[in-house]
């Protein structure tokens, strides 16, 4: 079949958004993800597309399993983000975000780690106006934050594969692992942390957190789908089965429940519960067994999908109430029904419930993380997927649409945002209920893994019911933390708070003894000039003052007479 | 489910919530039963202990929110505190 490389229809689609208007736009923009989906069904595998580009071979176009199926979620998730964001008239966001998942889809089809290196650049700079379309000057702020360390990423990523390509004469983007000898591993830590912090690797995660809240509703539910799961793309390609991956996934879904059930923000606590997902895909690509792998990616794939949808609808009642802090939320239930449902429906998801999508992908990689003995890890990913159930499961719908009655009335959002959420949340009972005709279907490594058996819907519904008791009974005990209109300090204090800080000291008190030598010099110019002029005279004091100006010159002939009369003999 | 009366949505009346919780609590108690009855695989020692999976939920989710609460003592600043 006749085929094009994989990110043209979307990013033909994002060049045409830039000069269309109205109800083409629109349309263009909705068949511009479904002809890139057709046409990646007609891909064969293999590299598509190679070039020599400086002695390298190149090839910017090869097709797997595993790209095609990252290939396959993109191209849904940027259906649904541009069905949820079609009555925006605004086409910055419409280009850019059409423009960044045309990136990320590139990014995952690269064959060479140059091509990956422009894709991974473009994601940040077509992702950015997203946020900066809110229009605040937080938002710009954040988004300038965002692009230095988005940028910082590329540039790690770009002197590692430099390391790379002079060490092994090739630029291909196959496996990387950690073990090398001399130089190379210092290009394969580089372009490990490159990635890392793409992925929201601990003390590199802030960049998240602070940016997605900030961007406009219909912008974050693009930035959720694509960033983060091709550097989750990159890592199964790159780096699976490095053990310090698991420890580090492990970190990632453990520590940021604690700060989600604090954040009064409900798009920043999803954001936070983005890197607890990713957490938990981290740790089955550093478990590396076929299982650990394709629950990584099964798991990447539904939470594209059901964290779009809770952020579809928490991005919905921003649009419809202008306010997202759960301080100032609650009881939209009455008048935002469907939403209320649709969001119960991505909770459900997000915390594994049986017959949702997280059940059937989260369970593959607890199963992986058993079978191969990593009993701690097992344990913190148990409790990482009750503190789940805990705040994007329960806390989400309860602040937003329950609790106790903010006063707010509105209606349910546009139409269109409606469909886009039914259709991801259609999606995610598809996917959680008919996993083998789905998402299992689509597995890169060949694995048989059957989700639903008795022990299994028994073991996690007890996880997930008893968790819900704790939260009522610690409600009925007024021992859960209320929501406050707050900040919480995290690790982005360090680069926000501290650094400047410190830099405004050293500046002003280096300034500030700039300063005070300035002066005193000035001063005793000042002084200098003062003493030689006698103002009773009105002439200047001293010898030569006294002078005319030829007796002066005089005297100056006369010393360079003795001078040079001194050399002459001293010679 | 909701009707469009200001105050009267289902949940505003606390009989209903008092009886969706009653539901709530036998649904877990049938929970914990069903592990006597039912017979698991096991994977892991853990899983022995009875009803292992619902302790370690209810027990964790506790701890994280006692923790989180404690945070806060540490973490919170006001919210221009960036702004600033």
């Amino acid at each position: 079949m006749n085929s094009v490389i994989p990110f043209l229809p979307l990013l033909l689609g994002a060049l045409a958004a830039i000069v269309l208007r109205g109800w083409l736009r629109n349309l263009i923009m909705i068949v511009a993800p479904i002809l890139g989906a057709i046409n990646l069904m007609g891909m064969d595998h293999g590299v598509f597309w190679s070039l020599e580009f400086m002695g390298y071979a190149l090839e910017p176009v090869k097709v797997d399993k595993l790209s095609l199926m990252f290939g396959y979620l993109f191209h849904l998730a940027s259906l649904i983000a541009v069905i949820y964001a079609l009555h925006v008239k605004d086409t910055v966001q419409h280009v850019s975000g059409l423009a960044y998942a045309a990136s990320a889809v590139g990014a995952v089809f690269a064959g060479d780690l140059l091509t990956l290196f422009i894709f991974w650049e473009l994601l940040a700079l077509t992702s950015v106006f997203l946020i900066w379309a809110r229009r605040t000057d937080r938002a710009y702020s954040s988004g300038i934050r965002y692009l230095i360390i988005q940028i910082l990423s590329g540039v790690l990523l770009l002197v590692g594969l430099l390391i790379f390509a002079q060490v092994n004469n090739s630029l291909l983007f196959t496996h990387i692992g950690l073990q090398h000898e001399g130089i190379a591993q210092l290009g394969a830590w580089l372009i490990f942390f490159g990635f890392g912090i793409k992925c929201a690797f601990p003390f590199m995660h802030n960049w998240l957190t602070d940016s997605y809240p900030e961007a406009t509703p219909s912008g974050t539910i693009f930035l959720a789908s694509f960033t983060t799961k091709v550097a989750v793309y990159a890592f199964a390609r790159g780096f699976p089965g490095e053990e310090i991956l698991v420890w580090i996934g492990v970190t990632m879904a453990c520590f940021p429940i604690f700060f989600a059930v604090i954040e009064n923000d409900l798009r920043r606590v999803l954001a936070y519960s983005l890197i607890n997902q990713i957490g938990f895909m981290i740790v089955g690509i550093g478990i590396g067994t076929a299982l650990a792998l394709n629950g990584a990616v099964a798991h990447a794939f539904n939470d594209v999908i059901f964290k779009g949808l809770l952020m579809m609808t928490m991005g919905a009642v921003l649009h419809m109430t202008g306010k997202i802090n759960g301080s100032e939320l609650g009881g939209l239930y009455k008048s935002m029904p469907k939403t209320t449902v649709l969001c119960i429906v991505g909770a459900a998801s997000i915390s594994a419930f049986p017959l949702f999508s997280g059940f059937v992908s989260k369970s593959m990689i607890m199963a992986a993380a058993v079978s191969e003995g990593y009993d701690v890890v097992w344990l913190l990913l148990l409790f990482a997927a009750a503190g789940v159930f805990h705040h994007a499961g329960i806390k989400i719908p309860y602040f937003a649409f329950f609790a106790h009655d903010s006063g707010i009335r509105t209606t349910e959002p546009p139409k269109n945002m409606l469909i886009a959420m039914t259709l991801a949340a259609v999606a995610c009972v598809v996917l959680g209920t008919f996993p083998a005709q789905t998402v299992y279907a689509l597995l890169p490594w060949e694995h048989n893994y059957q989700p639903y058996d008795v022990t299994h819907v028994l073991t996690q519904l007890q996880l997930l019911f008893f968790s819900a008791l704790a939260f009522v009974w610690l409600n009925l005990k007024n021992m859960y933390p209320p929501e406050l209109p707050s900040t919480n300090l995290d690790a982005d204090w360090f680069y926000r708070k501290l650094a400047p800080a410190v830099v405004k000291r050293v500046a002003s008190t280096t300034y500030g003894a700039y300063v005070s030598v300035e002066n005193s010099v000035i001063l005793s110019v000042k002084r200098m000039v003062q003493n030689s002029y006698d103002a009773e005279a009105g002439q200047p004091k001293g010898y030569f003052a006294k002078l005319w100006p030829t007796e002066t010159m005089v005297v100056w002939v006369a010393i360079l007479l003795v001078v040079y009369l001194l050399f002459y003999y001293l010679h | 489910m909701s009707d469009n009366h200001d105050s009267d949505g289902w949940f505003d009346k606390p009989e209903n919530v008092k009886k969706m919780l009653r539901v709530f609590y036998v649904i877990c108690g049938l929970l914990v039963l069903v592990d006597f009855m039912v017979h698991r695989h096991i994977y892991h020692d853990w899983e022995n202990i009875p009803a292992f999976y619902a302790i370690y939920g209810f027990i964790g989710c506790v701890v994280l929110v006692l923790i989180a609460t404690e945070m806060r003592k540490y973490l919170m600043r006001g919210e221009d505190y960036y702004d600033e």
